[in-house]
């Protein structure tokens, strides 16, 4: 059977599946070197992770922009990467999308081949892997800067990290945001967030910096009750990694917007 | 330069076949067979974690025998072939017949060209969507597919266990029956009493709400299955 190039002296089957694609069929994979900044390609705007008591919430707005242009209102930007762990990205919307494609392969090919799930650690360092193989599109503008958390089965808690770029990899110990919104949806975090938060607040508290982060940037949509655009939230904990309802996140929107108006 | 001595290809042939053949009768044997819920693989293996039985993509798992290596590396071109065609194009075109045809075609280049052949057997199944058919393909050391309904066995026992599946099998099992009479089955070709805890076994569960209907059957739940 063909096996991918491996240097002289390596043993084992190599459990990557990004190595694989880039060895067979590199024409398939999203780096592109091309100059791409000049083309108005959709951008997505905030993301944020926050920790609570049982694990991770992993929260985004829905909205996609192209220049001064919305895209796409009920973009998606927030996945479970597999059952413990979720990402979540901002910036070009297209580069995202196919990354978090090739990251969910990444861990569900690593699991069939070895029969074991990769460790957290090892997901976010793999993570960080892809990202810097995104860096030639990144500096011409395709910048993807992800969020990573997920629940740790062996520390038997919640972790988030973020992304730079460049595959700069840190990790956070409460809460974090990025993209366009990042800075106000940040700020809203650090009046709310508390440790060993439930979950109805955590998920409050994330629609709240997400409506903040709307009234601040252009390019972050805010929820919208007329059509039913409601941000996209992911709950990590021991039990998986579930989108929360959309009866949940509207109740947490309403929740907030009740607040406002009193 | 050396000369070769002339051996009859029907000769090479039949000394291939038979040194596979040797091989496989050494080791143990794996059933698989189609349940009311799906479809399931079992086989006695007294490792809890060299499998013989695995999944391979969303509704597709593959099961060997003979020599462990080799078949593990049939394993992971298995999944290599599905990740990078599912990714290619769609998961739903990911089908157990290609698998089936390019395990056939290697095999058969490796008996034909290799030194020596695989000492192997194994089957891949795809579990239907609503309303489909399921599908179990049995590929053998030189490359010969068949498509085979209901149930089969292969490996060091293949004849006396499909004999034994064969007198008891009735479609539209349930589990915890298709469990139970599947280890009857093992037991009796075996000539000895398989334990409970010495049985790996899988499934493809239709029933299954995730995209991945593979699921591994605990030791735990074999036992409970073999009670109830």
């Amino acid at each position: 059977m063909t096996e991918p190039t491996q240097p002289v002296g390596m043993i084992g089957a190599n459990p990557s599946f990004f190595d694989l694609i880039r060895s067979s069929r590199p024409e398939a994979l999203p780096m592109i070197d091309a100059t791409a900044a000049d083309l108005r390609l959709p951008h997505g705007t905030t993301v944020l992770g926050l920790k609570f008591a049982e694990g991770v919430v992993m929260a985004g707005d829905r909205r996609a922009t192209s220049g001064n242009l919305v895209a796409d209102a009920k973009i998606r930007k927030v996945f479970a990467a597999d059952d413990r762990s979720a990402i979540a990205i901002a910036g070009a919307a297209g580069q995202a999308g196919e990354i978090v494609k090739l990251f969910q392969l990444e861990l569900e090919h690593y699991e069939k081949i070895t029969g074991d799930r990769l460790s957290l650690e090892g997901k976010a360092n793999r993570l960080a892997q892809m990202i810097r193989g995104n860096l030639p599109a990144a500096m011409q503008g395709l910048v993807v800067v992800p969020l990573f958390g997920g629940f740790d089965e062996r520390r038997g808690e919640g972790r988030i990290f973020y992304y730079d770029a460049t595959g700069g990899r840190w990790e956070e110990d409460d809460y974090q945001t990025t993209g366009s919104g990042g800075l106000p949806a940040k700020n809203s975090l650090k009046k709310r967030w508390r440790l060993g938060l439930d979950r109805t607040t955590a998920i409050r508290i994330a629609a709240e910096a997400l409506i903040d982060a709307s009234e601040d940037d252009t390019a972050t949509g805010g929820p919208d009750a007329t059509r039913r655009i409601f941000p996209n939230v992911v709950v990590i904990t021991a039990d998986g990694a579930h989108d929360a309802p959309e009866t949940e996140v509207a109740a947490a929107v309403e929740a907030v917007w009740g607040e406002r108006s009193a | 330069m050396s000369f070769m001595p002339y051996v009859p290809p029907e000769q090479l042939m039949k000394d291939r076949s038979e040194f596979a053949h040797k091989g496989i009768a050494r080791g143990k044997s794996v059933i698989g067979l189609e349940y009311a819920g799906g479809i399931l693989f079992i086989a006695e293996n007294p490792s809890a974690t060299l499998h013989k039985i695995s999944e391979i993509y969303d509704r597709i798992a593959f099961a060997g025998v003979g020599k462990y290596s080799e078949f593990e590396d049939l394993r992971i071109s298995g999944i290599r072939l599905a990740d990078l065609r599912g990714y290619s194009y769609g998961r739903e075109d990911v089908r157990a017949r290609d698998l089936a045809n390019a395990y056939s075609q290697a095999l058969a280049t490796i008996f034909t060209q290799q030194m020596k052949p695989y000492e192997v057997e194994i089957l891949v199944a795809e579990v239907a969507e609503d309303g489909g058919h399921d599908e179990i393909y049995h590929v053998l050391f030189d490359g010969t597919v068949t498509d085979e309904h209901g149930y089969v066995a292969i490996g060091g026992h293949a004849e006396e266990l499909t004999d034994a599946v064969k007198a008891a099998y009735q479609s539209g099992w349930d589990l915890s029956t298709a469990v139970r009479e599947s280890a009857k089955a093992l037991s009796t070709a075996e000539g000895r009493e398989v334990e409970a805890d010495a049985l790996e076994a899988g499934v493809l569960d239709s029933a299954r709400a995730a995209r991945r209907k593979f699921r591994r059957l605990s030791e735990d739940e074999v036992a409970g299955l073999l009670t109830g």
